[in-house]
């Protein structure tokens, strides 16, 4: 029993790690320009699909595929923020959460055209399917490596997002314009650029994160609708714009669901997180380390 | 008071008169099924009238008090699931079963929707959002409501009593108009009331009305139980017209996304923006569905999510193009 249990919950917070960086992702674009991307999951189910096409095709292990996908992502939001995003920016707010909503069905159904709704899989990649034995607490548990890679990626992709912003003097730009606009337009810090990178390095966590899924995970267009929800769902409860709040949600999101599953009807573990999600939205809706909006 | 009292009994034809309008659409709306006759056709104007039904029930509370709620495919949902299981269970008639469903609704709506109106803007939409998906989760798990599996309705005599219809769709069709004239009637009526002005108080500024002594969390739970109703009621229709509900079908996030967006792409808060959205929704819909390779391929759904990310370009939706001063001036002219 305890052996499963310690099993429940380190598949859990592996889980919340990969969560934890859509979660950022999403909570990057809410601090800075105090948009909710809606469509999220969706560019994640882009970068899923990037590197499952890199792999069949051109026979690019997405390990490898990682160095593309990330990139191609950043530039494609690039793209978007010109296009839409800067428009949705001056939209009044319940328009902009609708045309991100929007955005996302569109990319969503616009999959389900190009690729059809089948489920598929990558065999033969680089990190297969090993498994590796541990012993924690005296019982023998297994980690499956994919999912350990694409938790760890994830714990470090978080990190030097989280080195960037704290750090580095961009990053503190991206602060300033966080906390106010006009007062750090008047600093002289170019707040559209900033804008610009805080939208394109929130979706080139989704494809980070996309990229490492492809290695044990379904690829299939609906792919994103969890994602989005549950990173909704870290990101209130981490508070809005707190990047540890994002990763620390993730974490609480992963380990709900699993044990949660475990615990009590498999079936209906989604709507246990929905349930924590209503609870703390209504209780504390500035979240634990956010602060009101 | 004596002397307001023939002004009370012209009413009704200075109604007529400056709102021909109304009597235009609806005797078009009535002979519609005279001039495209095909069952898939009929099946169309079927479609939208329910999503303009939906649309205008979503507005009260979505539209007039300015509370995006996403999560009304539930209470679509419920009144489906309580009309056709308490035919079966009972024997209930479904018409009494549509009135059962929409008070079971706004009873489900108050106790769940009730905390969630201390939330403001995007946290009230995403709770609400958030709650219609635990309840089509809990649907989708609930064994005694049938579960995934869904619940067929048995075949009856055709008759407006047992709210069947099988040699032809056009039944459905005036039953639903009958109900979109209704609404349309009460929404006229709420906006031009005191409940009405309470509503867009609340929509402009929370702590203003507040302050001018409106219980806003009364007002809201009143606009949102009149939704709910509604809401529910269509989903008897649903029930009875397509005689097989299962979650998927009747409280997909996509049908509490379309009933939000069909009013607001016609221009949410206003009499017409539903009866507007719907007919422009509904159509492409339903034909990109039909033309482009059935459901699956997407591009119904494309379509929808390319129009909520057009609403940007026009947030008042497409009613604004008729309250221009220039379409005024045009429309003065052609009155004469």
């Amino acid at each position: 029993m305890s052996e499963l249990f310690t099993q429940v919950v380190i598949d859990g917070l592996l889980w919340g790690a990969i969560y934890a960086l859509v979660a950022v992702g999403l909570t990057l674009i809410w601090g800075v320009m105090g948009v909710l991307n809606l469509a999220h999951g969706d560019f994640l189910m882009l970068g899923t699909f990037g590197a499952y096409w890199l792999a069949i095709l051109l026979g690019i292990d997405p390990l490898i595929g990682l160095l593309i996908v990330t990139p191609a992502m950043f530039i494609l939001a690039l793209g978007i923020y010109k296009s839409l995003i800067t428009r949705i920016i001056k939209a009044p707010r319940l328009t902009a959460l609708l045309a991100t909503f929007g955005m996302g069905i569109f990319l969503r159904n616009l999959a389900h055209f190009l690729w059809t709704a089948d489920y598929r899989l990558l065999g033969d990649t680089l990190v297969g399917d090993r498994v590796i034995t541990v012993s924690i607490l005296g019982g023998t548990n297994f980690i499956s490596v994919p999912k350990l890679l694409a938790a760890g990626g994830s714990l470090a992709a978080t990190a030097l997002l989280y080195w960037f912003i704290k750090r580095t003097k961009t990053g503190r730009a991206l602060q300033a314009t966080a906390m106010n606009r006009q007062a750090a337009a008047l600093m002289g810090i170019d707040t559209e650029r900033m804008y610009m990178l805080a939208y394109s390095l929130g979706i080139a966590c989704v494809g980070v994160a996309g990229t490492l899924l492809t290695n044990f995970f379904i690829i299939f267009p609906e792919v994103g609708v969890m994602f989005v929800l549950f990173a909704l769902v870290a990101v209130t409860i981490g508070g809005f714009g707190s990047i540890q709040g994002a990763l620390i949600g993730g974490l609480i999101i992963g380990l709900i669901e699993s044990v949660g599953g475990f615990v009590g009807i498999p079936a209906l573990k989604q709507a246990l997180v929905f349930a924590v999600f209503v609870i703390v939205v209504v209780l504390r809706p500035q979240g634990l380390f956010g602060w009101a909006d | 008071m004596g002397r307001l009292k023939p002004l009370m009994v012209r009413q009704p034809r200075i109604f007529w008169r400056k709102n021909y309008i109304f009597a235009l659409a609806l005797a078009l709306l009535l002979a519609l099924p005279f001039i495209f006759t095909a069952r898939f056709q009929h099946h169309v104007m079927i479609k939208v009238l329910m999503f303009a039904f939906l649309g205008c029930a979503w507005n009260i509370i979505g539209g007039y008090t300015g509370q995006v709620a996403l999560g009304h495919a539930a209470f679509f949902g419920i009144g489906a699931y309580t009309s056709s299981l308490c035919y079966i269970w009972f024997g209930l008639n479904p018409w009494f079963g549509m009135l059962l469903g929409g008070i079971l609704a706004v009873a489900v709506s108050a106790v769940i929707n009730y905390p969630c109106f201390r939330l403001h803007g995007r946290y009230f939409a995403i709770a609400t959002l958030a709650l219609g998906e635990i309840i089509r989760l809990l649907f989708t798990n609930w064994r005694l409501v049938g579960g995934a599996l869904g619940v067929r309705l048995p075949l009856l005599p055709e008759s407006l009593w047992n709210f069947q219809f099988h040699t032809t769709k056009l039944p459905y069709y005036y039953i639903t108009l009958v109900l979109c004239a209704l609404i349309f009637a009460l929404v006229y009526k709420i906006e031009r009331s005191k409940l009405g002005f309470y509503l867009r108080a609340i929509k402009e500024s929370e702590e203003a009305a507040r302050s001018l002594g409106i219980d806003v969390a009364k007002y809201k739970l009143v606009a949102m139980s009149f939704s709910v109703f509604f809401t529910a009621m269509a989903g008897t229709i649903y029930a009875q017209y397509i005689l097989y509900i299962d979650p998927i079908s009747v409280m997909p996030l996509m049908t509490s996304l379309l009933i939000c967006v069909v009013p607001v792409v016609g221009g949410a808060g206003t009499l017409w923006g539903p009866a507007l959205g719907a007919p422009i929704l509904m159509v492409a819909i339903e034909y990109s569905r039909a033309w482009l390779g059935g459901g699956g391929r997407g591009v119904d759904y494309m379509i929808v999510g390319a129009m909520m990310v057009a609403i940007i370009f026009r947030p008042a939706g497409l009613i604004s193009f008729f309250q221009g001063p220039r379409f005024r001036q045009w429309w003065k002219r052609i009155r004469g």
